[in-house]
């Protein structure tokens, strides 16, 4: 068979003073008509620079000095740029990441996908809004002849990359490449942008290079897989072969990373209750004061859940779910609008003033962003021994316990006199950790800590939180949008949707025997699903 | 509509705005020394105590201060700006005389500043580092800094003095008597010098937030869709980036709208136009208090007007405001 | 004062900092110009020791033609050389301190405004607001009609009207910073608000401050010589703008008595910006590659 797309030994070289000289080492690929390639690799592997230089839209200074991208008898990395923009779009088509930028926020989606024909065909102005609404339509939005003449920020997110994909499929391109297209989506909306991307690839028979970190998705939608890491592919073959034979020992620890979805066998939970949310509620209004054109978001609805001492508690949901709120709500960052909080005998709602600052170590939280939630400006043991100064402990005392705990969390001690900016994402992860746990907190609330994190360093990262319960006798509230992490460590776990608790209990029998319709849906949205319950085989 | 009611919720939450102004420079010009009877005195040539008592219960000023705000404040609620001692008129009078020369000369400074700063700035970012963007950002940096009363005084030695194209100074030529057309490019070729010289700085301004604003947005994602669309670069510029790096500029304009009006104080002063601007300089040193009040009352109110403009104009230009983001 | 220091340099390694600024040849010219002006400041009092606006010498001396004045002298025989050194200091002098009344305003109100938002923020921000919809040249001709026009109170009232601009970029800066996950933690750690506001986020909220400081002293020296001009300012310092405006009675013939002062003005607002520029380039090195 003819490959579409034939990457021949093609090395991307970077400017000068970047960390490496090459992005991209001999990389050798091809992708067959109707097929469904996946490359995948965690970040700096390389494989966004692949698809941006089969497009030949590389930021500057970045160049191509090796090797042939070879596409309908041409080799695209020798074209002049007129010839290589007649082949964007109509050629190759790309859609991105993030549906919420990509598209021009001034203009209307119909113009937008009008200008794909436009620039490439010479259709009249009206056999063009016939072709827009077509494609609309077969990209199954609701009503697209209104979504012709809206704005992207009045479409949802799954909606605008449904429009992208209109637009990049206008002209039904032989090859589309999709850079991480699901990534910024909400678990469900993923999976129907996946069956739809695999539906249309396989009516128009094109070629699909389908970039993404993430395997369960590699199990979802690929045919063959390229696994890359630092520039250079390292495994290539059928997805069967690549998922269950592993050769590579970087895909073999790749895949092991992945969190299994089954939970493992359950720990001896105590009967004591450390913390109870009852009834907590959290509303916002936003828009026009005094007036009707205020917007009620109930972002926390009448909230229930008890945490027992040394357990886990998970509380997953989707975006906008309200569980980010409800963490914060249990720190104190929030103020609820009503309900109850207690932390042992203490209602912590009630508290003020100085009561508040002083209870304030007994609940600590660990934060999602590494970059975000350490100030560049304070060496990394200032900010671990930053809490106990804060609650009198004398500087000395605060710093010599800040080594320990950098020991503790598995950095070296003799690190603390660094800024955050030369740790990396893991190890900031970890200062982050250390800090929450200098003030030996009665319960920790994590947000998301994982999610900002590449898939080994989120294995390791959630071993030593994992390591750390057990050892410190930890009780958590684990928040989290990815089901398999969930599995992986709570006892217990709620989801939420739209503000609600719509079914909680115990980890396994949620999972396994979820009895609410949208535990359900979520559960069976998770790309890959079989791969992830089962990878032993 | 959507958009009028949310321009007319701004205009209207600027009132407050308004009023905090003028009570509070009614209560700093209560601070002065020597309150209108004096400025008047002084201009006849001093009377006695008598004449100046009975003055100050004429125009009110023998009642407490809290007293005189609220009369102010009650008149204004009338348009009755008060009455200029110094100029024998209502102030009201003396300021709608003064008003089209200078509303004439910002459209104009503004006109000329906005439409080059763009034109300059579009330049300047589509060749960025290279010679055409370090000679325009170097002239403008160069405009940046030059007084724009030395640039006016500069002018006229060039172009009034040697050259001899372009007068000197004043709105009209009166002596000539020209009317309608002929007298219309009389007023244009008076313009012409205060208009560069009250528009060069915003001409720099502009270049600069223009050019920036094009970096940034040329960075930004639906740039790179537009890109591989396929589409050219000139394409991507006037039908991509062009209506998103001109969001900025519009802002600009409603907060540079003051400073315009400042700067007409001075340039009006170099050219010898009878403005607003002048007239405020007159009444800062002839001491014409109620004046001065008069012309803070009714800069406020132009630069609350050009703002409730710009905000119109921005929501035309961003369908995210309209629809109720 | 000191503890802001050393939290503002902290993490930034000023070598690489002073390598960046130094990358740009324009900054470099800023800084040379700069440096020039703050010399020519220095030496004034060393250099031209007698009073600056006393009588020197005939009146209208062309510059080069009596070799005692080489810069010349104005309408009234005062020696213009004298006055352009004597000027830097003032023009320096009123740009350093308007400046620094300006930022701590704008920063302090900025700061509490961005940070507690609510209410705080909607009145700091109607004041805020007041002040930029009253022109600034015209609240500050008001200023001096009422508080005299002396040295001090012309400064302090270009400081005053100058306030506004860097309080609304502290106040953005703030609203970003004050989400953020360790301003949070921090919150999360029982940390007292002023310490959040002063010692955590104002260093980070800082640099594009100072780097906006440039643009407010070169308004300020602009301010000044404007009211000088219009003669409000102080009448018995030497200043450039004074001399401007007295120059303007002989523009026809010695155009040169306001043409030399001008010049200074500009070279010096410009070696202001060119150093805020450069200060930018260096302290965002990504953007200027693009």
């Amino acid at each position: 068979m003819n490959a579409l797309l034939k990457l021949e030994g093609l090395s991307v070289r970077l400017p000068q003073g970047a960390d490496r000289s090459h992005a991209l080492r001999e990389v050798s690929l091809s992708l067959q008509p109707n097929e469904i390639l996946c490359v995948v690799g965690e970040s700096g592997s390389g494989k966004s620079m692949t698809a941006n230089a089969v497009m030949r839209l590389l930021p500057t200074g970045v160049v191509i000095d090796q090797g042939q991208v070879m596409f309908g008898g041409r080799d695209l990395a020798s074209l002049d740029e007129a010839e290589m923009r007649a082949v964007r779009g109509a050629g190759i088509a790309m859609i991105f990441q993030e549906p919420m930028t990509a598209l021009n926020p001034l203009r209307t989606i119909g113009d937008q996908i009008g200008e794909m024909l436009k620039i490439h065909t010479q259709l009249s102005a009206s056999a063009i809004s016939a072709r827009v609404l077509e494609r609309l339509a077969e990209v199954r939005i609701p009503d697209p002849a209104m979504t012709i003449r809206a704005y992207p920020h009045e479409l949802s997110g799954g909606q605008r990359q449904r429009a992208m994909i209109a637009m990049a499929l206008a002209l039904d391109p032989k090859v589309l490449i999709a850079d991480e297209p699901t990534t910024a989506l909400d678990v469900t909306t993923q999976a129907q942008i996946l069956a739809l991307i695999r539906d249309l690839q396989a009516r128009k028979g094109t070629g699909v290079l389908f970039i993404t970190h993430d395997f369960g998705v590699v199990a979802e939608i690929a045919d063959r897989v390229a696994v890359m890491q630092h520039g250079k592919v390292v495994e290539l073959g059928t997805t069967h072969e690549v998922l269950r034979h592993p050769q590579h020992p970087y895909t073999r620890q790749l895949i092991g990373a992945v969190p299994q979805l089954k939970a493992p066998p359950p720990r001896a939970i105590s009967a004591e209750t450390i913390l109870s949310i009852e009834d907590v509620s959290k509303t916002y209004r936003t828009g026009g004061f005094l007036r009707r054109g205020a917007r009620v978001t109930h972002a926390v609805r009448d909230v229930s859940l008890n945490l027992p001492k040394g357990g886990t508690l998970g509380i997953v949901g989707e975006s906008g779910s309200g569980k980010s709120t409800l963490a914060r709500c249990i720190v104190r960052l929030i103020e609820p609008d009503k309900g109850v909080i207690r932390l042992g005998a203490t209602n912590i709602l009630a508290l003020g003033g100085e009561d508040l600052r002083r209870q304030r170590a007994r609940v600590q939280m660990v934060f999602q962003d590494p970059f975000g939630s350490l100030n560049p400006r304070r060496k990394a043991g200032d900010l671990v021994a930053q809490g106990p100064i804060i609650h009198g402990v004398p500087r000395a005392e605060a710093e010599a316990r800040a080594k320990e705990l950098f020991e503790l969390v598995g950095l070296d001690p003799a690190s603390t006199d660094r800024f955050p900016h030369e740790f990396s994402g893991g190890q900031r992860q970890r200062i982050g950790l250390a800090r929450a746990l200098a003030l030996q907190p009665d319960v920790l609330v994590a947000d998301e800590p994982v999610s900002a994190l590449d898939v080994s360093v989120q294995a390791q990262v959630l071993k030593l939180l994992a390591d750390l319960r057990t050892r410190l006798g930890l009780s958590l509230v684990f928040i989290t949008h990815d089901l398999r992490v969930a599995a992986q460590v709570c006892d217990l776990v709620a989801v939420m949707k739209d503000g609600l608790v719509v079914e909680s209990g115990p980890t396994a029998q949620v999972f396994e025997h979820p009895e609410h319709a949208y535990t359900q849906a979520l559960l069976g949205s998770i790309p890959g699903r079989s791969f992830a319950l089962n990878q032993d085989g | 509509m959507r958009i009028l009611s949310l321009a007319l919720k701004r205009l209207a939450a600027s009132l407050p705005t308004l009023v905090f102004i003028l009570v509070g420079m009614f209560l700093l010009l209560k601070l002065a020394p020597g309150d209108t009877v004096d400025a008047l005195l002084a201009q006849m040539g001093g009377a006695d105590a008598n004449v100046a008592a009975d003055l100050r219960s004429f125009y009110g000023l023998d009642m407490s201060v809290a007293a005189q705000l609220g009369n102010y404040l009650w008149r204004l609620v009338r348009f009755d700006l008060g009455f200029s001692a110094i100029y024998g008129k209502p102030v009201a009078t003396v300021i709608v005389e003064r008003l089209p020369a200078t509303l004439l000369l910002m459209i104009s400074a503004l006109s000329f500043a906005f439409f080059f700063g763009l034109v300059l700035g579009v330049l300047a970012a589509r060749r960025v580092n290279r010679w055409p963007d370090t000679l325009i950002s170097t002239v403008g940096l160069i405009f940046y800094a030059t007084p724009s009363f030395w640039f006016g005084l500069m002018a006229i030695v060039v172009f009034s003095v040697y050259l001899q194209w372009l007068p000197a100074g004043g709105f009209e030529d009166i002596t000539t008597g020209h009317v309608g057309l002929a007298r219309t490019l009389d007023i244009a070729r008076h313009l012409i010098l205060p208009t560069l010289t009250l528009g060069l700085i915003f001409l720099a301004i502009y270049l600069r937030i223009m050019r920036a604003s094009m970096l940034e947005v040329l960075n930004l994602d639906f740039v790179r869709t537009a890109r591989s669309k396929g589409l050219d670069e000139t394409r991507i510029v006037t039908r991509h980036v062009l209506r998103n790096a001109l969001l900025p500029m519009v802002t600009l304009i409603g907060l540079q709208a003051g400073t315009m009006l400042g700067g007409s104080v001075v340039v009006e002063s170099v050219f010898s136009l009878p403005g607003l601007g002048r007239l405020a300089y007159e009444a800062v040193v002839q001491r014409d208090l109620n004046t001065l009040l008069g012309i803070v009352f009714i800069s406020a109110l132009l630069v609350i007007i050009i703002n409730f403009l710009v905000d119109l104009v921005y929501a035309r230009l961003d369908p995210r405001i309209a629809g109720g983001g | 004062m000191q503890g802001l220091i050393r939290a503002l340099l902290a993490g930034v390694e000023v070598m690489t900092l002073l390598r960046a600024y130094c990358r740009s040849p324009s900054a470099v010219a800023g800084l040379l110009l700069l440096a020039l002006v703050v010399v020519m400041a220095t030496t004034a009092g060393w250099l031209f020791p007698r009073d600056p606006l006393a009588l020197a010498g005939r009146p209208l001396v062309w510059p080069g033609d009596n070799p005692r004045f080489y810069l010349g002298t104005d309408n009234s025989g005062r020696d213009i050389a004298a006055q352009i050194f004597h000027g830097a200091r003032i023009s320096l002098l009123i740009g350093l301190v308007a400046t620094s009344i300006a930022i701590v305003i704008g920063v302090v109100i900025g700061a509490i405004s961005g940070y507690y938002g609510g209410w705080v923020d909607t009145a700091l921000m109607r004041v805020t607001e007041a002040f930029q919809t009253l022109p600034n040249f015209l609240l500050l001709l008001v200023l001096v009609a009422v508080f005299g026009s002396n040295l001090m109170t012309v400064t302090i009232a270009i400081g005053v009207v100058s306030w506004p601009a860097p309080a609304r970029l502290t106040r953005a800066e703030f609203l970003s910073f004050r989400n953020r996950e360790f301003v949070q933690a921090c919150r999360t750690l029982g940390m007292k608000d002023r310490q959040i506001i002063f010692r955590e986020i104002l260093p980070n909220a800082l640099p594009p401050v100072i780097v906006y400081a440039s643009v407010v002293m070169a308004v300020a020296i602009l301010l000044e010589s404007a009211l000088a001009f219009l003669r409000l300012s102080d009448p018995n310092v030497a200043s450039w703008g004074n001399l401007i405006g007295l120059g303007r009675d002989v523009l026809r013939i010695q155009w040169y008595v306001s043409a030399i002062p001008g010049l200074a003005i500009l070279l010096t607002v410009l070696a202001v910006s060119l150093v805020g520029q450069g200060l930018n380039d260096a302290l965002n090195p990504r953007l200027k590659g693009r």
